[in-house]
């Protein structure tokens, strides 16, 4: 047993060096993702205290909406890549009046309540998203309108170590652009005005109302921002399987990257999404079949909790002193 | 109390009286059937068609017919997102309004269903799914899962494998066959019968676990069958899982007419993998089109007057629609046999047990319905739940699935003794679990 789970993965490794690439290349592609889904909540989180239970069905909400655009265009005559990029816009749109509902109708009676009253407020977006989304769009699974938006298809096969390892071009895709949204997020919240604004109102609400900053505005940019985030989330894990309800449980694997990296770090978010995403897949690859298998859902939780055994804080959080 | 007094509080019970007097009677002049259903949440991609098929179907019967020999169907759906929790919920919202049946529509929620349909009296028709060893009659009276069981797929494609090697069952020997499968009381279902199988029949099993968090995140499962190089692949999975499947086993160069699956994906599961997807292969039982003057009246009476909930009418006869199109089928013909048995219009969960055990749909009665050719002749028994009724084996051609085997009986001779053991260990387990009191009506 010990060789099993202490020698045997190690010795496969070397054996087959080639499938310890494509595992690490699968589990990078998941964790660059993983890192978008986690940053949805990073941001509202940081901005308004908020952990988002509605980011899930955001995710589905937007691609369902997306798809329902394109269809329309469609079925009235227009489809190709300038239909698909009208519907992306609107279904920007949609998210832009999506945030500012939810700033009017929800956060604003709620300023002021305890962190808990908005947290449940985010179960009630849920389910209204849900219902408004089986309603309009219905509960067949749709296909993703990839092609249109020129995300590429077909794969890149390169021999290396003795054997084949096969890159998906939407994977590629999908770590590229994951990569540069979380790269532009994170200036945007660095270097820009709004974004020390987002900071100042994620460190005090009541300091930065002082200094003149608008807490409806800036939550309207935030719920914004994560709303296009669950866009790009959804058009890359739609066109890897389909465009349904089932997105949203997508979103719960971004709880131990949240565990991992915490709340409020835009670093943590990324790192610890690329943490858990080739540990996940080395795990279930390598140790998963002493287990049965099926172990990569509670794996990811268990590589979680093992790192806040050393660092409690998280990845990039502060340790925090309180003095008595 | 003055005279007054007296005669607003006769008028008073009289208003509360007479609408539940009302209400009885109507209750009595119809026969109510609840339909639960998943149109949200990660599985609503099977569910919905399926919940479209089965209503569709009742409906037309009370708008054609005017319900069943004259009676009414009340038809209600109950919305269980998959989820046995929920599942249970709408289990004893329905209970008190006395339902004819229930049809779980998960292996999850039947499970905890079967010992408290004898109880409440309420048969439970777990159609093509749910416990295999409730096809036993005589120890699961309320139990109902025609026409075939997961472990007689299990055996069906195991022999069309066969087949494709070129000869009978003992080619299976030395062979790798994958497992990949919903981790969930469904997909775990054929366990203990591949284990039993691969020592008998010689072939090795690797099992490829998908948690339900999982289902569209299968890269780890088929970078692992890339390093098993299993020789062929069974899917059984549900919802998202289904379509993910198909596309991991296309990005991973799996041979698809190596890659064959339980009954249930959908033309959408294989539609968005592309032509990579052409040669996937399923079971199934029924026709796929909507070629039946059934299936014309439905258009006619229930699609194009606005009562149907499909998004658009070519969903009408894709395979899972016809799905549920057959489950009602089952529920239909077990409320007229039960009417015929009893002499009775409005019908009770009791009688409805008795007309399923006596259902005997034939060449004849399918051509009656209009349902000519569509699928086999369905007979239960007392004793035979099931029927054990022959699949086939059909492939994805790139825009719909298409017959490409005979029909295969399932390996009774395996799986029977299985059944009749599973039968009597889950009785032992759930003792003291009650004797078969019910009589038998069939002949």
């Amino acid at each position: 047993m010990l060789y099993n789970i202490f020698i045997d993965p190690f010795v496969q490794m070397a054996q087959m060096p080639d499938l310890l690439v494509q595992t690490l290349w699968e589990g990078l592609v998941s964790g660059v993702l993983y890192a978008l889904i986690a940053l949805g909540f990073v941001l509202i989180f940081k901005a308004s205290g908020v952990f988002n239970f509605a980011q899930g069905i955001m995710v589905v909400f937007s691609a369902l909406t997306l798809v329902g655009f394109y269809d329309k265009f469609s079925a009235a005559g227009f489809s190709g890549h300038v239909a698909a990029f009208v519907a992306l816009i609107l279904t920007a749109a949609v998210m832009f009046v999506l945030a500012m509902l939810v700033e009017r109708v929800v956060l604003r009676p709620l300023v002021n309540q305890p962190d808990i009253i908005l947290f449940m407020a985010t179960f009630g977006i849920t389910y209204v998203l849900i219902g408004f989304g089986e309603m309009v769009f219905g509960g067949d699974p749709k296909q993703m309108i990839a092609s249109e938006l020129y995300l590429p298809s077909g794969s890149v096969d390169v021999e290396m170590l003795g054997g084949l390892v096969s890159f998906q071009k939407i994977d590629i895709a999908a770590a590229v652009i994951a990569s540069v949204m979380i790269v532009g997020l994170a200036l945007f919240f660095q270097k820009t005005r709004i974004g020390r604004a987002l900071r100042a109102v994620a460190d005090s609400h009541k300091a930065a109302l002082s200094v003149g900053i608008s807490l409806n505005q800036i939550w309207v940019i935030v719920w914004f921002a994560a709303g296009l985030v669950a866009l790009v989330t959804g058009i890359m894990w739609g066109a890897r399987s389909d465009v349904s309800f089932a997105l949203e449980i997508v979103a719960l694997k971004a709880l131990p990257v949240l565990v991992l990296g915490g709340l409020t770090s835009v670093p943590g978010a990324i790192v610890g999404g690329l943490i858990i995403g080739i540990g996940e897949k080395l795990g279930e690859f390598y140790w998963g079949p002493l287990l049965g298998g099926g172990i990569e859902s509670w794996f990811a939780y268990a590589i979680a909790l093992l790192f806040l055994l050393y660092r409690p804080q998280g990845l990039f959080g502060d340790k925090i002193i309180e003095r008595i | 109390m003055s005279f007054k007094n007296w005669l607003y509080a006769l008028s008073a019970a009289a208003a509360l009286t007479l609408p539940a007097v009302h209400g009885a009677q109507a209750q009595e002049e119809s026969i109510y059937v609840p339909l639960f259903t998943y149109r949200t949440g990660p599985f609503a991609g099977s569910g919905t068609p399926i919940a479209n098929g089965m209503h569709d179907y009742l409906t037309l019967l009370n708008e054609r017919d005017g319900g069943i020999g004259g009676v009414k169907l009340v038809v209600e759906e109950c919305e269980t997102g998959y989820d046995t929790k929920k599942g249970l919920e709408c289990y004893e919202s329905v209970k008190p309004k006395k339902p004819v049946i229930v049809n779980p529509w998960s292996t999850g929620i039947t499970l905890p269903l079967i010992p408290k349909a004898a109880v409440d009296k309420i048969p439970v028709l777990s159609m093509a799914y749910g416990l295999s060893a409730s096809a036993k009659g005589d120890t699961f009276p309320w139990i109902f899962n025609p026409p075939a069981t997961y472990w007689d797929g299990f055996t069906q494609i195991l022999q069309y494998i066969a087949t494709q090697e070129g000869g009978g069952i003992d080619k299976l020997k030395g062979k790798k066959i994958g497992y990949i499968y919903l981790d969930a009381s469904f997909g775990r279902e054929p366990l203990p019968l591949i284990e039993q199988l691969s020592k008998e029949l010689g072939f090795e099993a690797k099992l490829y676990p998908v948690a339900a968090a999982d289902m569209q995140n299968q890269s780890s499962q088929w970078l692992s069958v890339r390093r098993d190089k299993p020789d062929y692949m069974i899917l059984y999975g549900w919802g998202a899982l289904n379509a993910t499947a198909v596309k991991e086993a296309v990005k991973t160069n799996y041979p698809m007419e190596k890659f064959i699956s339980i009954w249930w994906p959908s033309e959408d599961d294989a539609k968005g993998a592309g032509d990579g997807a052409k040669g996937f292969k399923t079971l199934n039982w029924h026709a796929v089109g909507a070629d039946f003057p059934l299936l014309a009246d439905i258009q006619k009476h229930v699609v194009d007057a606005g009562k149907s909930q499909v998004s658009s009418k070519d969903k009408v006869g894709q395979v899972l629609y016809n799905r549920g199109i057959y489950n009602s089928m089952l529920i239909a013909e077990a409320i007229r046999k039960a009417q015929e048995i009893t002499g009775k219009k409005a019908v009770t969960g009791e009688d409805v047990r008795r007309g399923l055990e006596g259902l005997n749909i034939d060449e004849a009665r399918l051509k009656e319905i209009g349902l000519e050719g569509f699928t086999g002749a369905v007979k239960l028994s007392c004793a035979d739940h099931n029927g054990h009724f022959s699949t086939f084996v059909q492939s994805w051609n790139g825009t719909t699935y298409e017959k490409v085997s005979d029909y295969i009986a399932p390996m009774s001779d395996k799986v029977g003794p299985l059944l009749d053991a599973d039968a009597k260990a889950y009785a032992e387990k759930n003792a003291p679990w009650p004797a078969r009191a019910e009589a038998c009506d069939a002949s």
